[in-house]
């Protein structure tokens, strides 16, 4: 083999010997999927690609596109960091999105918040349930302690520097990781302030669908959950989908739900207006 | 032999002694070892607390990994302050006060106009204190992750509901920080009039440093 190789014509034609190679975690390109909602055009999708256990993925999404995950076979736990795309500086604040809203847990009609007073991303669409804005993620330390590693390079790599790839593949540095949700691995928090995870394995399927609603940068990250129980490093493949969609308009119900998150539509509304 | 309360406890020679007033932020070196005592001098005072690893500050505080290594949400005493890379930074050594919380964030001009309205966003906001001190040594918006915020209550209710509530803080009370690294010690002594946190009126607070 190294022989041949050698020769960089054989080196080549070894190479393009593998065109059209299809494995399950790979971006599709260019994106197709057979499972859209009925009233998405199929030109609109944008993005499609399925995440390794253990992977990592990021995109930019325009302001109204829709994100759509989903748990294949109910393990997966996606990791989400979001910056405004053109001033990434702005990014998810997780103490602002709970605080803001009045609650500790993620669902349908949540909204995510930027430290500017400005939503990112709603969640649209929930049928999971169990996801997470305290715990964060796993970090070389964590998994090194738990699983024995956690290099990028080995076996169980960690969510910290999955994300770190990730912003990383924009540009961007160790100090722009902030703190993340956890999607489709959440936790409870007891009377005491004990955290609870619950961390399944679910039915596979569980689906959720996000709108950007700000040019915005998504990174996630597919790694166990750090709470994870379980002595074996457990995940699953996850599935992103992106399609294009109308910016939300005025009489949107999530925009108009609360006093609070209508006034985060009109400071997103008024950094739109140029 | 002093009779200064708010020192009881402590051992080790003072190296720093400062108020800092109601509403303006503080930047302060701390070294490992040393100790930080944080006095809510005059009750009700939410001190809002960030750190960063002097040696490297793309290393600092993480709440997430703070509370995900202590299976529980609330500060409390002996509590490990985590960086975001997993190591210890602080440790809370003693404290007066229950629970402190970091879930909460701190507040800001922009997060107000949510919380309450467009007719707060001119009033003084802890983010504009966590960012006028880390700014004079070269940290900016970046560098802004959440936060402890000492002497404030946050519980978090069965359904979910959270919610800064009435202080459990009084004059007097303190939190004893060990360092475990060098840190720099960011606060913004919070200056929000719009909520419980301060009691409606903010006050000053003392930060005693021993070696």
């Amino acid at each position: 083999m190294m022989g041949i190789l050698a020769d960089p014509m054989a080196a080549r034609d070894h190479a393009r010997a593998m065109a059209g190679t299809v494995v399950e975690a790979m971006p599709l390109l260019p994106p197709v999927a057979d499972d859209l909602p009925t009233d998405v055009s199929a030109e609109d999708l944008v993005w499609e690609e399925t995440i390794a256990a253990g992977g990592y993925a990021t995109r930019r999404l325009a302001r109204g596109s829709r994100l759509r995950l989903i748990d294949l076979e109910g393990d997966a736990c996606a990791s989400l960091l979001i910056f405004n795309a053109e001033m990434p500086t702005e990014r998810l604040n997780v103490a602002d999105t709970v605080k803001v809203q009045w609650n500790a847990y993620l669902g349908a009609g949540k909204l995510l918040l930027s430290d500017m007073g400005r939503v990112l991303m709603s969640i649209l669409v929930d049928d999971a349930g169990t996801h997470d804005a305290f715990c964060g993620t796993s970090n070389a330390t964590t998994n090194q302690a738990k699983y024995g590693e956690g290099r990028n390079s080995g076996a169980f790599p960690n969510g910290r520097d999955r994300l770190l790839l990730g912003a990383a593949k924009h540009g961007l540095q160790r100090r722009d990781v902030h703190p993340c949700v956890n999607l489709f691995k959440g936790t409870r928090i007891e009377p005491d302030g004990t955290i609870t995870p619950l961390v399944g394995p679910y039915e596979g399927g569980r689906t959720m669908i996000l709108r950007a609603e700000m040019d915005v940068i998504v990174v996630i990250a597919n790694c166990p959950h750090v709470l994870d129980p379980r002595e074996q490093w457990s995940v699953t493949p996850l599935r992103a989908s992106a399609w294009r969609g109308a910016v939300t308009p005025a009489d949107d119900p999530i925009r108009n739900a609360t006093p609070e998150g209508l006034r985060a539509f009109l400071n997103v509304e008024d950094y739109f207006r140029r | 032999m002093t009779t200064d309360p708010d020192l009881a406890g402590l051992s080790g020679p003072v190296v720093h002694d400062e108020i800092v007033p109601a509403r303006a932020p503080w930047l302060h070196h701390v070294a490992t070892g040393q100790t930080l005592r944080i006095v809510d001098l005059e009750g009700n005072q939410a001190v809002d607390f960030l750190l960063y690893s002097a040696a490297d500050d793309a290393e600092r505080y993480s709440a997430q990994d703070t509370v995900a290594a202590q299976g529980n949400l609330f500060l409390r005493a002996g509590t490990v302050l985590r960086s975001n890379e997993g190591r210890p930074m602080m440790t809370i050594t003693a404290t007066s006060v229950e629970y402190h919380d970091t879930i909460g964030g701190a507040c800001s001009c922009e997060s107000n106009t949510l919380r309450y309205g467009h007719h707060t966003k001119s009033q003084h906001a802890c983010v504009e204190n966590f960012l006028e001190a880390n700014l004079i040594e070269g940290r900016g918006k970046r560098d802004m992750v959440s936060n402890i915020n000492f002497f404030m209550n946050v519980p978090v209710e069965e359904d979910g509901a959270l919610g800064i509530v009435d202080g459990i803080s009084a004059p007097g009370l303190t939190v004893d920080l060990r360092a475990e690294m060098d840190v720099i010690v960011v606060v913004s002594n919070c200056p929000q009039i719009n909520n419980p946190c301060n009691a409606f009126n903010p006050t000053p607070v003392r930060m005693i440093v021993t070696a």
